[in-house]
């Protein structure tokens, strides 16, 4: 059997001007400057990246357009952008800034039609979708929007179904239960969802250790997006700076300089050579 | 300093295009003019988006009588993604839709499965290249299977793959045309602004072949 390469893809939360992390996607702690994790993971082989403005749903704001503008200026690989994207012009001006492809989650679900139309206007591979789920106390899914705070009632597989239906590219599956966990991917979430689609499914949520990367793979994903490893471990090991902008947010984690519990920190080396001894294939850098 | 141009017609991520040839020392400039196009030393064809859209666009900015031109005159094309796919007959992307016809053969979509398994579209993702042709320039200091970043859900056939094939790669098992050569023109089904070091070196390339 020839699979296609894994993808290992940093996801970077964004909130103003910083990189934050939180777990079920709530009680966000500053890491630093995006802009020195992307650089470092561009080095380190990363295959994408991926922004997420986390705030900006809420508030109903953009705020990204200089973080990515930055980011394509130095960094040769794609950049997926999610967070409050609406309109046809919210994708134009996310696009203009620098990035490859645009993440909608709540756009797609309060208003269908307008997936159908950007894909149909900008390709289906610049569209990507995400599903941030739920697991109920009978065991369904059910799709969130707005951070995992608001219920739609939508089950997962069939709003999977339909979003490839109206064109998207890629289907981000986000785990709310186990996002900033680290207790590993929910195989049988990844696994339901992959299985029902044909478009390349994106894991999201519980990385916690290199093996997860290959549940999730062995569950059907084609790439893995990945956050809590790989940041601790380039601000443990002093590849990226501790200044981060006191302005917004949570910094108390970075001056105390806490530990993590159930994260195994690690980069992106030794998440694709754990991918690779399992059987499946990475990209190889070129040198 | 040589004139390089980028041809925005649509509504694609031009922006680490024009950044790419700028980290190689290459200013090009963004365009939609057709006088601009013809007074370039070199033009690149991008394109993301369907097929028909693409052929309107250029249709509509009176951008294909140009294109043609200037391929014919020798000077240097590239093109890249769907700008690789427009330059052939046809393309059977939502109908049949007719190309530039500068390279003979058609555009085709990947199969929903492949030897019994199952193929996810679109390809999104790092795919090695082949060469076809030994020693091409544009191999330059590019090894057989170098991975680079592919997003697309159709590939090219060509009539002629032993004249115009220059390098070969394979998704789920299925092999295909992922870049192709024919004089003057050259063409990468993937996104070399995109693929890292790699992508850059082939950038390079292009540029040293044409002095630019």
């Amino acid at each position: 059997m020839v699979m296609p390469k894994i993808r290992v893809i940093p996801r970077l939360d964004i909130k103003g001007p910083n990189l934050v992390k939180g777990i079920h996607l709530e009680g966000l702690r500053v890491l630093g400057d995006p802009a020195a994790y992307a650089r470092h993971y561009y080095q380190e082989g990363a295959d994408e990246l991926f922004y997420m403005d986390v705030v900006a749903s809420l508030f109903e704001r953009n705020s990204l357009s200089d973080i990515i503008e930055k980011t394509a200026r130095e960094i040769f690989i794609p950049l997926t952008v999610g967070g409050g994207i609406r309109t046809v012009e919210d994708i134009k001006k996310v696009l203009r800034a620098g990035a490859d492809k645009v993440c909608v989650n709540t756009g797609a679900i309060k208003n269908p039609a307008f997936i159908k139309h950007a894909a149909e206007l900008f390709g289906s591979s610049t569209i990507v979708a995400a599903i941030e789920c739920i697991k109920q106390p009978d065991g369904r899914y059910f799709a969130f929007i707005d951070n995992g705070r608001e219920e739609t009632g939508l089950e997962v597989v069939v709003w999977a179904q339909k979003l490839q239906e109206l064109g998207v590219g890629e289907i981000v599956v986000t785990s709310v239960d186990r996002e900033g966990t680290g207790e590993g991917i929910d195989a049988q979430l990844i696994q339901s969802i992959a299985s029902a689609v044909n478009v390349p499914v994106i894991a999201h949520g519980g990385i916690g250790k290199p093996q997860d990367a290959v549940e999730a793979v062995k569950a059907g994903a084609s790439a893995v997006a990945v956050a809590s490893v790989l940041h601790y471990e380039a601000l443990m090991n002093g590849k990226v700076g501790r200044e981060a902008s006191k302005i917004e947010g949570n910094t108390r984690f970075l001056q105390e300089n806490r530990n993590y519990k159930k994260i195994t920190p690690c980069g992106l080396n030794d998440l694709k050579q754990t991918l690779q001894s399992s059987g499946f294939q990475v990209r190889e850098i070129y040198s | 300093m040589k004139n390089v141009v980028i041809l925005d017609y649509g509504l694609g991520n031009l922006f680490s295009v024009l950044q790419a040839f700028k980290e190689i020392g290459v200013n090009a400039e963004l365009t939609d003019d057709p006088e601009k196009l013809a007074l370039a030393d070199a033009a690149i064809l991008p394109g993301v988006g369907a097929f028909g859209h693409a052929m309107k666009e250029l249709e509509s900015k009176k951008i294909i009588e140009p294109l043609l031109a200037f391929a014919k005159s020798g000077k240097p094309l590239l093109g890249i993604c769907l700008g690789m796919q427009l330059l052939m007959d046809k393309s059977e992307e939502f109908g049949e839709h007719l190309g530039l016809g500068l390279i003979q053969g058609s555009v085709k979509k990947f199969p929903m499965e492949y030897n019994h398994q199952k193929v996810r579209v679109p390809h999104m993702g790092w795919s090695s290249i082949h060469s076809s042709i030994k020693k091409h320039p544009s191999m330059v200091d590019v090894k057989d299977g170098t991975d680079v970043y592919f997003v697309h859900s159709y590939y090219v056939e060509l009539a002629q793959p032993e004249v115009n094939q220059l390098t070969w790669s394979e998704y789920a098992g299925f092999r295909y045309t992922s870049s192709l050569v024919n004089g003057n023109i050259w063409a990468y089904q993937f996104h070399p602004e995109k693929s890292g070091k790699a992508g850059l070196q082939l950038y390079k390339n292009w540029a040293q072949h044409f002095q630019l």
